[in-house]
């Protein structure tokens, strides 16, 4: 009847999980209670859950992106204390079995659920408001995509507190992961966390692409693109290339596991080494569908605010795209070790330095934007700034590891550790921030405070070079990943200062929170109201319209003559449009996304445990919903004139306040 | 109103020499789905490749095909799409009635196709030589596998489009993109089944 699942699942002798849980339900319990106390039940579900408009979903995604970095970070926070203890007699405090854990989920929530949620609430936010589109090509599929982020987000966090997690790293090899060795449910909670959100990735590709490439407004040709839409553009190609590959090998994997196949094990004619190509194959590309939207952010933000257009669109515009198509032929660098011969390795260690070239030509295009310009060192740009000095870094040592006979020397080293986390921190993490802060203003209406962002990145990026630099060390010094206990005197003093900076990121964390809860606080004053629209004089069409904007976005779609054009419309004082206004069609609220997200986690939790009726029963909830979605023609609604004048109306009155009070 | 689709592609067939199934953003959507569906196949495809001669001691697609039985396989499945042809010539001439039977005969044509699918395959395991026998025989049901379980989804959404259709109403623009979708989609298993029969079938005798 219940499967594997039995009252011993749930791990009472941890005290830190038992600590954690009643952490998180006595939290949980407060907002619950907070939303019943306040009657704002009816408010959330019509106006947040079941929504289909795409700035909404956006900022569901990145509160979700947010949750998940508390989760990531104290996963982190614990290996670095761990790490600071265990030395020659003392165990540390957490056990092996407990430390892989902790290091598998640090990485999957941390590349999954934090990174891709926030990249993908940024897309949300920017791509329809940059290209003068009123929602999404699909705004079904887009609140489903979600659904599924947020299911896959659930079942890993619940593998804390009922059963365990994947103890074999963050992308599960063979054959540790194989029933054999992982009997357990933990690798299970990790295939179906990992598939359903790919899902729900998959459906956000192909619903941006045909968005970029369908719904510009007349006249924006393919180079009149925003660089952060053509960035966007790229991603999605990439996330419709990979993310396939990613959702066959974890299906192979789990055929091995459930039906006892012979894909990836070590008997009967299985090859482990199918299952590295193929997660890579997946696996490098999804790098860039995480940092490529960084790049288009950071181009953004330094051209806004160094008052000038971006410094080479074109070379721009053909180094994303380059990036984008050398992605998938790098793969191997994964696994140099691997054996697969000199002329191999050769081909792709000389591939991987080749990516170097187009990212080179990216950090001279934002020098060279920002060289004479009237610099505004507000706090994205603080964030730009820090990511040019440690994503240069990043990538120097990612091309020293480019060379088979050093990464030979170098793999599953910390200095690996390292370097990943130079170019992920500095580069994606960076990035989004920046763009959050960049965006929020559009997104709330009011700006977030200067001096707590400041702050923020300052402890980010001290904390950042305390906590991984000593990880280069003592990866030339020959300490390996994953070590949970170590003798070698010699590393100590750099562990401890790796736990240093770890505290130091810690703080930024804490700053970051005191710049939301400061910025709320102070968003009725008038230095933080966001009463135009364009509180950063910016260049893109996201800023010609209300913040926030109205959900139609725009009352009347521009039209395009080239690059910026709003910012060459401001510069010669036109800015109205005297175009008729039309009734607007849009499509209606749907619950559908979010009840096929709870029938795919009945089915994913079925499924980890064994429970086969649940299972089945999440399967058929999937289906008839999704029948039932297909016949309904009560789809959408049209906007009203007189509620667009109105809206209009009130945003010119905002304008006018703004510019009284100037 | 540019999320929506600004012209019905079908109607304005005739003042437009090139293709017009490809105009609103249903369609294009939906094609884009199947290309990252064909990289899902073609994955499924390579680890084929790599595994395919790794018996394990057990038999090898030589001892195991019947290739009689995946002749009149791959002709229904061939043949159905050539009835699906015909719907949605008659959904272009606005023919309700005879779109329903030409569905039907391909709902029945795809039906007969997995139905002899499953036979093989339980055929082969009720002798022992079930996926879990050799990687070779994993890859061989996974990817044909993957197939038939397209197939069936197809045969779903054949049978909720019939039923959808069904009623006094004539055909909606809605009603013309999910049938276009289901056509690409058809075709598309067609072509997926040609390399199977080729890579999986033909070689694995030869």
């Amino acid at each position: 009847m219940l499967g594997k699942l039995s009252l011993s699942a749930i791990p009472f002798d941890v005290p830190i999980l038992v600590g954690t849980f009643l952490g998180v339900a006595v939290i949980g319990l407060a907002v619950l209670g907070a939303v019943t106390y306040f009657g704002k039940w009816g408010y959330l579900w019509r106006e947040w859950l079941t929504t289909v408009d795409h700035k909404r979903l956006a900022v569901m995604y990145i509160i979700l992106a947010i949750v998940m970095l508390f989760r990531g970070f104290a996963d982190a926070i614990m290996m670095r204390t761990q790490l600071a203890l265990a030395y020659a007699g003392n165990p540390g405090y957490l056990p092996p079995h407990h430390y892989d854990q902790i290091f598998s989920a640090h990485g999957t929530i941390m590349i999954f659920f934090m990174a891709m949620a926030f990249m993908t609430g940024l897309l949300n936010l920017v791509v329809p408001l940059q290209i003068g589109a009123r929602d999404v090509a699909f705004p079904f599929l887009n609140s489903l995509s979600f659904y599924m982020t947020l299911v896959g987000a659930l079942l890993i966090n619940i593998s804390l507190f009922i059963g365990e997690f994947a103890q074999c790293g963050w992308l599960v090899y063979p054959p540790l992961s194989e029933m054999q060795f992982s009997p357990g449910v933990g690798v299970d909670y990790y295939i179906w966390a990992v598939q359903i959100s790919g899902v729900g990735t998959l459906l956000t590709g192909v619903n941006f692409f045909t968005t970029i490439v369908k719904m510009r407004a007349p006249g924006m040709g393919w180079m009149q693109m925003p660089v952060f839409t053509w960035t966007a553009f790229c991603t999605t190609v990439l996330i419709m290339a990979s993310f396939p590959v990613l959702t066959v090998t974890l299906a192979l994997l789990s055929l091995d596991r459930y039906l006892g196949m012979h894909f990836f094990t070590n008997d009967a004619g299985g090859n482990v080494m199918l299952y590295l190509s193929m997660i890579w194959t997946w696996g490098h590309p999804e790098v860039y569908i995480l940092v490529i939207p960084a790049f288009g952010v950071f181009s953004e933000v330094t051209s806004t605010f160094s008052r000038k257009p971006l410094f080479g669109y074109n070379t721009m515009v053909y180094a994303t795209c380059s990036i984008m198509v050398l992605s998938f032929v790098v793969w191997v660098h994964h696994f140099f070790t691997m054996g697969a011969g000199a002329n191999v390795n050769t081909f792709f260690g000389i591939m991987t330095m080749v990516i170097a070239v187009p990212t080179g030509v990216k950090i001279f295009n934002w020098l060279f934007t920002m060289y004479k310009g009237r610099v505004e060192f507000t706090a994205p740009m603080y964030w730009t700034i820090g990511f040019m000095i440690t994503f240069s870094i990043g990538g120097m040592t990612g091309v020293m590891m480019a060379m088979p006979a050093a990464d030979w020397i170098l793999h599953n080293s910390l200095f690996l550790i390292a370097h990943f986390h130079n170019v992920i921190i500095g580069g994606v993490y960076f990035g989004y921030i920046a763009g959050m802060g960049f965006w929020f203003p559009k997104a709330f209406g009011f700006k977030l405070n200067e001096a707590w962002g400041k702050r923020a990145f300052w402890c980010w990026f001290v904390g950042f070079y305390l906590a991984f630099v000593p990880l280069y060390v003592l990866g030339l010094e020959g300490m390996t990943r994953r070590m949970n206990h170590y003798d070698n005197p010699d590393w100590r003093p750099w562990l401890l200062i790796a736990e240093a900076g770890a505290v130091v990121i810690a703080l930024g964390i804490v700053c970051q929170l005191t710049q939301l809860y400061v910025s709320i606080r102070d968003r009725n004053l008038p230095e933080n109201l966001d009463l135009t629209g364009d509180p950063w004089g910016g260049r893109t069409l996201e800023w010609s319209i209300s913040s926030p904007p109205p959900a139609y976005n725009f009352a009347v779609i521009p039209d395009i003559h080239g690059l910026d054009t709003f910012h060459t419309e401001k510069q010669l004082g036109r800015r109205a449009h005297n175009k008729p206004l039309e009734p607007i069609h849009m499509p209606k609220n749907t619950a559908a996304g979010a009840l096929i997200g709870a029938f795919s986690f009945i089915l994913g939790f079925g499924a980890i445990w064994y429970i086969w009726w649940m299972a089945g029963l999440g399967l058929i909830g999937i289906v008839v919903t999704m029948i039932l979605r297909s016949a309904n023609r009560d789809v959408d609604y049209y906007v009203p004139v007189s509620e667009i004048e109105h809206n209009e109306e009130v945003y010119s009155r905002r304008i006018a306040a703004a510019q009284a009070a100037e | 109103m540019a999320h929506e689709a600004t012209m019905s592609p079908l109607a304005h067939a005739d003042d437009h020499g090139h293709d017009h199934h490809h105009e609103t953003p249903n369609v294009f959507g939906f094609w884009l789905y199947l290309m990252t569906d064909c990289i899902l196949f073609g994955s499924i495809f390579a680890a084929f490749a790599v595994l395919r001669n790794q018996f394990a001691g057990g038999p090898s697609g030589k001892e195991l095909f019947d290739l009689t039985n995946v002749g009149i396989e791959t002709a229904i499945l061939l043949f159905s799409s050539i009835t699906y042809g015909f719907a949605s010539l008659n959904a272009l001439a606005k023919n309700k009635t005879m779109v329903l039977v030409w569905l039907a005969i391909t709902f029945v044509l795809g039906l007969s196709f997995v139905g002899l699918e499953v036979s093989e395959f339980s055929h082969m395991i009720a002798e022992g030589n079930g996926p879990d026998r050799s990687a070779f025989l994993s890859a061989f049901f996974t990817l044909v596998g993957t197939h038939g379980l397209h197939v069936t989804c197809g045969l779903i959404w054949m049978a909720v489009l019939m039923v959808q259709m069904m009623g006094p109403q004539d055909l909606s623009q809605r009603m013309m993109d999910k049938l276009t979708c289901l056509s690409l989609f058809w075709h598309f298993l067609d072509i997926v089944w040609i390399c199977v029969f080729s890579f999986v079938y033909l070689a694995g005798v030869m």
